[in-house]
């Protein structure tokens, strides 16, 4: 790819070890997908945050980083991390553990990412502007800033989103350019959409059956809120690689386009696939992270009630600033309901937290708890769980 | 007797040199969860290398899968004295090659035979990953 004269000094180790790995990730990358060139992106979103999933090899690395020196020269925020880094002790979160994650978030802090921890940073910190292009990694936000944003973004992984935090750039393929986001697969919806569980259980057959194929999807009967459209973002990306979707009917499609439809059949289906007969002393809400609407919702449904179960609503804590505000995270906790920031079900260390099945609203979180955690799930609505959660 | 040297040429990935025996596999891998850090051994159930060692090897496979986690992995690979010596793939993707830029493991792909049908786990194999050459002596008769 070329490279300018800047870049390839870079390249050359001539502004340090740390900027000179970063280049020659974005190089290899760009090599191997014939990227033209680098192109300037406006934030990075970094994930691979949990000491759960990226463990010891990935704290050595993030160690050995940031004392070369390795610092974000854009807007950088991170995806969940393993706990809640306030109150992990009051959630059963082992002493070891939160010692290696607090020497993440170190790590991180040295080389100015801020500490968001959330995979919905479109909620929690600055939104893309329609045809901005931004390098971020976690799956169901760059579904979401493709498809909803209309911004620019590839499936990153937590490295290469690290390397383009450092430079400030990211090579120019995929879904940088128009003619990659060309829809290719026309999805008709024959049933109505109910809750917030349908699109979930919609985007996880898309795909489940696509694979990385652009949907448009078509038929809708009513216009999905955009808690909808992110429950759909990151079922589509859990179960299979699609990094965008499409809803504008009159959108051009490829040529071969071929169509699927998509009745309350398949939507079983994918529920029972998901789903274990059992009943669950957990009830967890929050992948992705709750909205403010959402904590209002499960709030107004609460107030004054007294919780039978367990109920975990995972957010990030820039929304849980305002509801506390609002009074919303006062009315959950009476009920006797937790709202934890920073982390989620699917990437905290549930089972040595004494979890060992939930009922949850995301085929995403029930994917993931399935295959890392080795957990027993169940589906509901939102509201569904709510309710199971004070019967 | 060794047969002769048979030599590939495909996609430079990532520079450097690397010589050891083969180990093959026809399936994809996932280095997160399915390749022990410490060891390099590997762990993925069901996998048809499950239980094998590609420490010093040369590994080659079609192309990394699952979390890009996994190129933190390959990273540890290289920290704990664990890697492979050099790594093939048919086409790779961001997870290998993030690891490979990493851990300094050399990386070609693309060749022009397919690496799978023309290398048999325990040949002997050198990878220079800057002219995207490999060489292979077949240990077999």
């Amino acid at each position: 790819m070329y490279l300018t004269k800047a870049e390839e000094q870079i390249l050359m180790g001539e502004e340090g070890e740390a900027k000179a790995l970063a280049m020659n990730l974005l190089v290899a990358i760009g090599d191997v997908y014939e990227a033209r060139r680098m192109i300037r992106v406006q934030s990075a979103q970094i994930s691979g945050v949990s000491y759960k999933t990226i463990g010891e090899p990935g704290l050595e690395f993030l160690r050995e980083l940031s004392s070369k020196g390795a610092v974000a020269s854009i807007k950088s925020m991170l995806n969940p991390a393993g706990m809640d880094l306030v109150r992990w002790r009051r959630l059963g979160v082992p002493e070891d553990f939160a010692g290696k994650q607090l020497e993440i978030m170190e790590c991180f802090g040295k080389m100015k990412i801020e500490p968001t921890c959330t995979c919905i940073p479109y909620h929690a910190c600055t939104a893309p502007a329609k045809g901005e292009h931004v390098a971020w990694a976690e799956s169901s936000a760059v579904v979401f800033a493709n498809s909803v944003m209309e911004a620019y973004t590839n499936r990153e992984g937590g490295p290469t989103a690290l390397a383009s935090s450092i430079l400030g750039k990211t090579p120019l393929y995929g879904m940088h350019l128009d003619e990659e986001r060309v829809p290719g697969y026309d999805v008709k919806v024959k049933c109505k959409l109910n809750s917030d569980l349908d699109f979930s259980l919609l985007g996880y057959w898309i795909g489940e059956n696509l694979g990385s194929r652009i949907p448009r999807i078509s038929n809708l009967k009513e216009t999905p809120s955009r808690d909808q459209l992110k429950a759909l973002s990151a079922s589509i990306a859990a179960s299979g690689s699609v990094p965008m979707f499409s809803m504008r009917e009159g959108i051009e499609t490829e040529k071969k386009c071929e169509t699927a439809t998509v009745d309350r059949h398949e939507l079983h289906q994918i529920s029972r696939s998901l789903s274990d007969d059992e009943e669950f002393e957990h009830i967890c809400l929050g992948c992705p992270h709750l909205s403010f609407e959402e904590l209002k919702l499960i709030a107004t449904l609460v107030s004054g009630k007294d919780m039978r179960r367990k109920l975990w609503c995972f957010t990030s804590r820039h929304v849980h600033e305002i509801a506390e505000r609002s009074g919303y995270v006062g009315s959950i906790e009476k009920a006797g309901g937790d709202v934890i920031c920073d982390t989620c079900m699917v990437v905290s260390p549930m089972r040595e937290m004494g979890v060992e099945g939930m009922l949850t609203n995301s085929c995403k979180a029930a994917h993931y708890s399935k295959s890392l955690n080795r957990m027993a799930t169940g589906l509901m609505s939102l509201e569904g769980c709510v309710q199971y959660a004070l019967a | 007797m060794h047969s002769p040297k048979l030599r590939l040429t495909g996609r430079k990935v990532v520079g450097g040199w690397g010589a050891g025996e083969a180990i093959v596999t026809n399936r994809a891998l996932s280095f997160f969860g399915g390749v022990d850090p410490l060891s390099g051994v590997v762990i993925e159930k069901e996998h048809d290398l499950e239980g094998r060692s590609i420490k010093g090897k040369v590994l080659v496979f079609p192309r990394g899968k699952g979390s890009t986690v996994g190129s933190y992995v390959i990273y540890g690979l290289r920290r704990y004295g664990a890697a492979p010596a050099a790594i093939v793939n048919v086409e790779t993707e961001p997870i290998i090659i993030g690891g490979c830029v990493l851990a300094r493991i050399p990386l070609v792909d693309m060749l022009d035979k397919n690496p799978i049908e023309v290398i048999h786990t325990g040949d002997w194999v050198e990878v220079e990953g800057d002219t995207a050459t490999v060489w292979v002596t077949s240990l077999q008769a």
